[in-house]
């Protein structure tokens, strides 16, 4: 092939081989995307501003709590970590100018209730029926709370209590408090399956992917001002000192159907191997983690607890047809790995737990309210969170499936469809139900400590 | 002599053995349904399309016309180069109607023009195909570090069309060879009954 432009390509393949990646200033970096410390507990607190110096005020006494990726990583002795966001109303209740507001792209702008179309958030799902005051202009900012243990939860939750008190016109939307689900030694949601077993490494920060997990992603596709895997970043929203360093975060609040869910294994599994077998082809996992990539007939709990062979597995020459994995799958759907191009540009780093109490085996529905509320960290929410939700979990026809959704968070209605390849004829799970609810969601901006400090001390005049 | 429906067909949406048109309103969509870029245009009998037309920059025509040798050739070396389009069929074309000379890019395929976007843009980086659209008015100068804007001028510059029509209509590229796939299959397991 002739011509300068595939010249240059190729020459900056090269140079994406030779040179170090850039240092990563991780003493500006919240530690939010960076690193996960050992939690148990969790409170998320969403807060608004009646007055931009309340906020200021409130932002000020925070800062010096708020968990940078050094002290983090250097497992120094804290057992809470802060971490603070803000939405785009919440930047200008704080006093940031308007010339500044016009520069944060539009999907930030909108706010995720503002692209429920977008995201997949219609039907039940819909902004209208969120709790918490999260569809409302008037969520400012998050305070992200992840303790030890409860009892160091319920001392900071007073101790951040006692400081809004302080500030004038700074009030608690609502807040969600999350537990770790018992047993502790593996995490996993409240339909039982292993969860955290795909997360991508960030380049320059030293950690070995998994096998299979591909080459570490650059980091400017997660934080902003560094290159990302198509090159140089550009377009940082302005002032500089505002967006370097400073990631997007997509909030989501999701209510997991467990009694429904249970009750759909049960009608379409008559014995327990086989109603394990339809959750495994529901998410591409055996719920003990295995994937069925590797474990198509039966489960291998050893398999899925070792990180180093878990996540060791491809599609394209595998399981082309998806006899072992589903095509509509949910991981499949969520990491197509070798089925899709441009994954390394699409890549997210989820964090978050569980709330609500577990419900016991066999229990009946008790109408509790139980789920995952997560966040997915990125540098682009357009081209990484909400093509995720767009196209890979609800576009109707991946992969060609026609009538499909992801089955476990997709947006389902009744209407759509589950194939499950199988030989000699595939099986077809009609009107599949809703097995979770969007029950709230946001977008927030994590700044860098340095923006927080140019936050914090923004004048009124601005 | 028309094949004869399957009587399990005639009742499908989008059944292919029935040809069909479909004229679209001015917009390019019949309600709106909001993309990640903007509104999203419907999938016609004719699958998903795009006609982008634009300007050509002065002096320009022959570096352009010299881009389809490359692509040519591209195609040539690897044959499934351009396969993430999910193409049915591409039209390049230069004209003057007396405003100048412009240039259309004519795609038919399978996948909604808001979805994958970005991922055409990354192939046209990596073909070159960029190179044809730096000699057309109005793409951003700093397209390489600036991928809304380069949405965006796909966006400014595409023409619905205001009629589509399918012989075989809402078929996809897939489809289309995984039919012939099969018929070569019964081909060769006649060959071996033999």
């Amino acid at each position: 092939m002739s011509g300068s432009q595939p010249s240059r390509a190729i020459a900056r393949d090269r140079e994406k081989q030779t040179v170090q990646p850039p240092v990563l200033d991780l003493e500006d970096i919240q530690h939010f995307l960076m690193s996960r410390p050992p939690a148990r507990a969790a409170r998320y607190e969403f807060l608004t501003f009646r007055s931009a110096t309340g906020g200021r005020f409130w932002l000020n006494g925070l800062i010096d709590k708020v968990g940078t990726a050094k002290a983090v990583g250097s497992g120094a002795g804290d057992s809470r970590w802060i971490t603070i966001g803000f939405t785009w109303n919440g930047l200008r209740a704080l006093g940031v100018a308007e010339e500044s507001l016009a520069t944060f792209p539009e999907e930030f702008r909108q706010g995720m209730a503002g692209r429920a179309e977008i995201t997949g958030t219609t039907g039940v799902n819909h902004p209208d029926h969120w709790v918490g005051g999260l569809a409302s202009p008037d969520l400012h900012a998050i305070a992200i709370l992840f303790a030890r243990d409860v009892t160091e939860r319920e001392r900071c939750r007073e101790e951040h209590e006692r400081h809004v008190a302080k500030c004038e016109g700074v009030e608690l939307l609502s807040h969600l408090d999350l537990e770790a689900l018992p047993p502790f030694d593996y995490a996993h949601e409240h339909f039982g399956y292993r969860d955290r077993l795909s997360q991508p490494v960030i380049e320059g920060t030293g950690a070995e992917p998994t096998p299979g997990s591909g080459p570490p992603i650059k980091a400017g596709e997660f934080f902003l001002g560094y290159p990302d895997e198509e090159g140089p970043a550009g377009g940082l929203p302005q002032p500089e000192i505002l967006s370097r360093n400073a990631s997007y975060v997509a909030y989501l609040r999701m209510q997991e159907h467990v009694s429904r869910f249970r009750d759909f294994l049960q009608a379409h599994g008559e014995t327990p191997e086989q109603q394990e077998w339809i959750a495994a082809k529901l998410m591409g996992r055996w719920r003990s983690g295995a994937p069925l990539a590797l474990a198509p007939d039966e489960d291998d709990p050893n398999l899925g607890a070792d990180s180093q062979r878990n996540n060791d597995f491809a599609y394209a020459d595998m399981d082309p047809y998806g006899y072992a994995c589903p095509l509509g799958s949910h991981i499949r759907r969520m990491n197509p790995r070798d089925t899709a191009v441009n994954v390394n540009r699409r890549k997210m780093i989820r964090r978050g737990g569980t709330y609500g109490p577990p419900l016991p085996d066999d229990a009946p529905d008790d109408g509790i309210e139980r789920g995952i509320a997560a966040f997915i960290g990125c540098a682009s929410l357009v081209r990484q969170f909400e093509f995720t939700m767009n196209v890979w979990a609800n576009d109707r026809n991946f992969h060609e499936l026609g009538n499909e959704r992801d089955p476990i968070f997709g947006n389902q209605d009744g209407t759509l469809d589950m194939t499950i390849p199988k030989r000699p004829i595939r099986m077809k799970i009609g009107g599949l139900p809703a097995f979770t609810t969007i029950r709230g969601g946001a977008y927030f901006l994590l700044p860098g400590i340095r923006a927080l400090r140019h936050l914090a001390s923004l004048g009124d005049s601005h | 002599m028309a094949t004869p429906t399957p009587a399990r067909l005639k009742e499908k949406e989008n059944d292919w053995t029935r040809p069909a048109a479909m004229s679209i309103p001015k917009e390019g969509y019949f309600t709106l349904e909001k993309g990640r870029y903007g509104p999203v245009f419907p999938k016609t009998p004719a699958c998903h399309g795009f006609s982008v037309v634009a300007k050509v920059k002065p002096g320009k025509e022959q570096v352009i016309r010299d881009y389809g040798k490359t692509i040519e050739e591209a195609v040539k070396n690897d044959p499934f180069v351009l396969a993430p389009l999910k193409l049915h069929y591409l039209r390049w074309i230069l004209f003057d109607v007396g405003s100048g000379l412009h240039f259309m890019y004519q795609g038919i395929f399978d996948t909604d023009f808001d979805k994958y976007l970005e991922d055409a843009v990354a192939l046209f980086i990596k073909t070159g195909i960029t190179t044809v659209f730096t000699n057309l008015e109005g793409w951003p100068e700093d397209w390489k570090t600036n991928l809304p804007a380069v949405i965006r001028f796909f966006r400014d510059h595409q023409c619905p069309s205001f009629l589509e029509y399918g012989e075989y209509p809402y078929v996809s590229a897939d489809e289309v060879k995984e039919a012939l796939k099969l018929k070569a299959a019964f081909a060769d397991m006649l060959d071996l009954m033999q």
